[in-house]
């Protein structure tokens, strides 16, 4: 037996190399050339898409800058207990000068203090205007410094300031995703904002039920269009294709500001409506600046994206199918409710998909006809983005959005089921 | 092999330099006629002086965001940047704009005047050099109001005399000011009461009580377009924006001055330019907004010159040839009772108040 094998040897190939190396070999070579091939591809996502991507979950619990700015103020409050209601002692006062003085140098006490401002209104001037006068401080003769820091700005004399410094010290925090939640981190732990600060909880539920009508809307309006795509001949349907895709080829703006012509009160709907004495010249309506409008403008612009993939699936339906149910005497009605409609199921499924996705994170269109009750949450993250400067914020709340919708593709996939979903 | 190299070394040397040629920078604004009296009085003579290209970027709205970012990822690439003044003062706090000697590194007034008296209060931030006064204020329709044209402020609380829509902006800034003023409280006293939690309830009570007839504007031109359209019978905006409508559409609209809200927009340098590029820039600055640059933009817009010493020259417009004067915010007659913008109020309330206004107007 032992022998048989030892005859038998590995088998070989051309040159004399083992068969099952130099297969492997010619494999790799293969797999690396295929490789090579998707390279620029694989690269341009990792770039453009994952990276951001995960240096946006970063930033959504990054919070070095307190430690990077103060780090020995931060170290010497350790030890105070910020629950006692009194100062820290002068060795913290001690320290923030040391901090203070580098910080001043550099010029990172203003960002600091626009960080710590959105944890406590008062902090962002507070840091300019001590700056300069704490700049000067020589750390090593000029002490001790507890009276003196307070004299620079009374609200160093106060245990709040330090509990809210102390409370943001981690380089990793919740702080933000609290914030996302209408909560706070307080020395107590988490809390719920005031009363009259909560709304991104009530947003994220808006953008939801919103998508959803959108969605919803976008199916009954884009189904019998399809219809008629997919069984008129070819002529003219090729036309109706081309009124839908003219406004697809639009810009967004445009689309959007035409309908701000449309809906307003003085506007082209309106107009008519009181000249045909349908409504009353002082009983206009109000359909722009509000969820309707929201929901009349989005539902228009993402039409073209459930009508495509429900065109496409539509057109392999073949019609020898309706016409044999016919034949066996069903009626119009069964023959497409149990026959026509199942096999287009596919096609709702992909549409929905696409304009569910792109509802919960359309912007432009809701902050111009959204007015104050037609705004998504991501009208909150662009202005944490380019007004607050919150950009903590802006990435939990993103992180969040992110999470929400796959949430719902995993529950869409279990109940509907994902491999249902064809393109054409 | 040899080309390929050839011309992997002219872009690596191009990606180097910024992608910006020696002769050019990159002037960021707002856009649309703004943009237009800045290249008229401003870039066109600098660039017939100095033959430096000046490419223009309409980014202003988002530079704030936009400068952090290229900070963060180390290639700035704009040059001088036009924004307002509390956005000036928040990118002096993060570090992200260059502080100016205001003697040295700016121009003096004719008579010898150096740039800081010139300017004087209007120097709210080490970064910022001012260009303009602008208010925001209101316009009405003259066709909606009856006999009774408004002449005061609470005009825009008053439902009763006014009925119809008003627009304001999608922001707490001035409607709390404007709120508190109109539910009896004093000027002086406003800001005060404003930054306890009461008075910023007080405030939003007030506009409370008009929230179902506001149209809440987030761009410069909503206002215009409403009253050009008659959906509202008053709203809030750029002064300069209502001139345009009065004077070049000749709608039938009106200026309302009273308290008007006085703010600033001038230039910055970004942070961390090359030395000669922040020469290039400090030389265009020093050119831009000198005495007489600055009067001659008001030949093309109606704000107000932030030199003291620019006012008397201010002229008739290039193309209408109506004196200029009359409109400018800062003209005695329209400038009877004013509010200036209270920019280290906003920088620490902004965060607390916002959030209370927003969700104030989600209820």
């Amino acid at each position: 037996m032992t022998d048989a094998s030892q005859n038998a040897g590995p088998m070989l190939a051309a040159d004399g190399t083992p068969l099952k190396q130099s297969l492997a070999r010619s494999l790799r070579r293969q797999k690396l050339r295929a490789l090579l091939l998707v390279a620029p591809l694989l690269l341009f996502v990792l770039f453009s898409f994952i990276v951001p991507i995960a240096s946006m979950l970063f930033r959504s619990v990054e919070n070095s800058i307190v430690q990077e700015t103060l780090p020995l103020t931060v170290e010497a409050l350790q030890s105070w207990d910020e629950n006692s209601g009194e100062l820290p002692d002068e060795a913290v006062y001690d320290a923030f000068v040391r901090d203070m003085v580098v910080a001043v140098d550099n010029k990172t006490h203003t960002r600091l203090g626009s960080r710590l401002n959105y944890e406590e209104t008062g902090m962002s001037s507070m840091f300019r205007r001590s700056g300069r006068k704490m700049g000067k401080l020589d750390p090593e003769t000029d002490g001790p410094f507890k009276a003196q820091v307070i004299e620079i700005h009374e609200g160093w004399g106060d245990p709040k300031t330090w509990a809210v410094i102390k409370t943001h010290s981690p380089a990793v925090t919740n702080g933000y995703f609290l914030n996302a939640v209408d909560m706070r981190r307080t020395p107590e732990g988490a809390q719920s904002q005031p009363e009259d600060k909560q709304i991104l909880i009530k947003l994220f539920g808006r953008t939801l039920f919103m998508s959803l009508v959108i969605t919803a809307s976008c199916i009954l309006l884009a189904y019998p269009v399809s219809y008629l795509l997919a069984t008129l001949p070819m002529r003219v349907s090729n036309m109706l294709m081309i009124l839908v895709l003219l406004p697809f080829w639009t810009s967004l703006l445009v689309r959007t500001s035409a309908w701000k012509v449309m809906l307003q009160q003085q506007g082209v709907i309106n107009e008519t409506l009181v000249w045909l004495g349908l409504v009353a010249d002082d009983a206009r309506l109000v359909i722009i600046n509000n969820q309707i409008g929201t929901i009349i403008a989005m539902t228009h612009i993402l039409l073209p994206f459930m009508i495509l993939p429900m065109y496409s699936v539509m057109q392999t339906i073949p019609p020898s199918y309706t016409r044999a149910a016919k034949s066996m005497g069903a009626t119009n009605w069964t023959t497409f409710w149990r026959i026509y409609f199942p096999q287009s199921i596919p096609g709702i499924g992909a549409g929905s998909i696409l304009v569910f996705i792109l509802a919960i994170g359309y912007y432009i269109t809701p902050e111009i006809v959204g007015g104050t009750k037609g705004v998504f949450i991501s009208n909150r993250i662009a202005y944490h983005i380019s007004s607050s400067l919150n950009w903590g914020l802006a990435a939990a709340l993103g992180t969040i959005l992110l999470g929400v919708v796959l949430l719902l593709y995993w529950v869409y996939d279990k109940i509907v089921g994902i491999d249902n979903v064809k393109l054409g | 092999m040899k080309p390929t190299k050839t011309l992997l070394t002219a872009a690596a040397i191009a990606t180097a330099a910024g992608g910006v040629s020696a002769e050019e920078m990159t002037i960021v604004s707002w856009g649309g006629a703004y943009s237009k009296s800045q290249l008229k009085a401003y870039h066109e003579p600098y660039s017939e002086k100095t033959g430096v290209t000046i490419l223009n970027d309409d980014s202003s709205a988002e530079a704030v965001a936009k400068l952090r970012a290229m900070n963060e990822a180390g290639n700035i690439t704009w040059d001088v940047v036009d924004v307002v003044a509390s956005d000036a003062i928040r990118l002096c706090d993060e570090g992200l704009a260059m502080e100016i000697d205001f003697d040295t590194q700016l121009a003096a007034a004719p008579d010898g005047t150096p740039a800081s008296e010139d300017f004087g209060d209007l120097l709210v931030s080490d970064c910022f050099i001012p260009q303009i006064v602008y208010s925001t204020t209101f316009g009405y329709r003259t066709d909606l109001v009856g006999d009774n044209p408004p002449s005061d402020i609470c005009a825009i609380f008053d439902l009763e005399n006014y009925p119809g829509k008003r627009s304001l902006e999608k922001r707490p800034i001035n409607n709390m000011e404007w709120a508190l003023l109109c539910d009896g409280v004093a000027k002086e006293d406003v800001y005060d009461v404003l930054a306890t939690p009461e008075g910023q309830e007080q405030a939003l009570k007030k506009l409370d009580t008009i929230k179902d007839n506001v149209v809440w504007w987030s761009a410069g031109a909503d206002t215009p377009q409403l009253l050009a359209d008659g959906e509202v019978v008053m709203g809030s905006t750029y002064n300069g924006r209502l001139f345009s409508v009065i004077e070049e559409q000749k709608q039938p609209v009106a200026m309302l001055w009273d308290a008007q809200v006085f703010d600033l927009d001038g230039w910055i340098i970004p942070a961390g330019l090359s030395e000669e590029r922040k020469q290039r820039a400090l030389d265009y600055i020093m050119f831009a907004t000198d005495t007489q640059r600055l009067a001659d933009q008001a030949k093309y817009i109606s704000y107000g010159p932030a030199r003291a010493s620019s006012a008397p020259l201010v002229g008739q417009h290039a193309d209408l040839g109506i004196d200029m004067a009359p409109h400018m915010p800062t003209d005695p007659e329209n400038a009877k009772n004013t509010f200036l913008y209270n920019y280290e109020f906003w920088a620490d309330y902004r965060d607390d108040i916002d959030a209370k206004f927003q969700a104030w107007l989600a209820q």
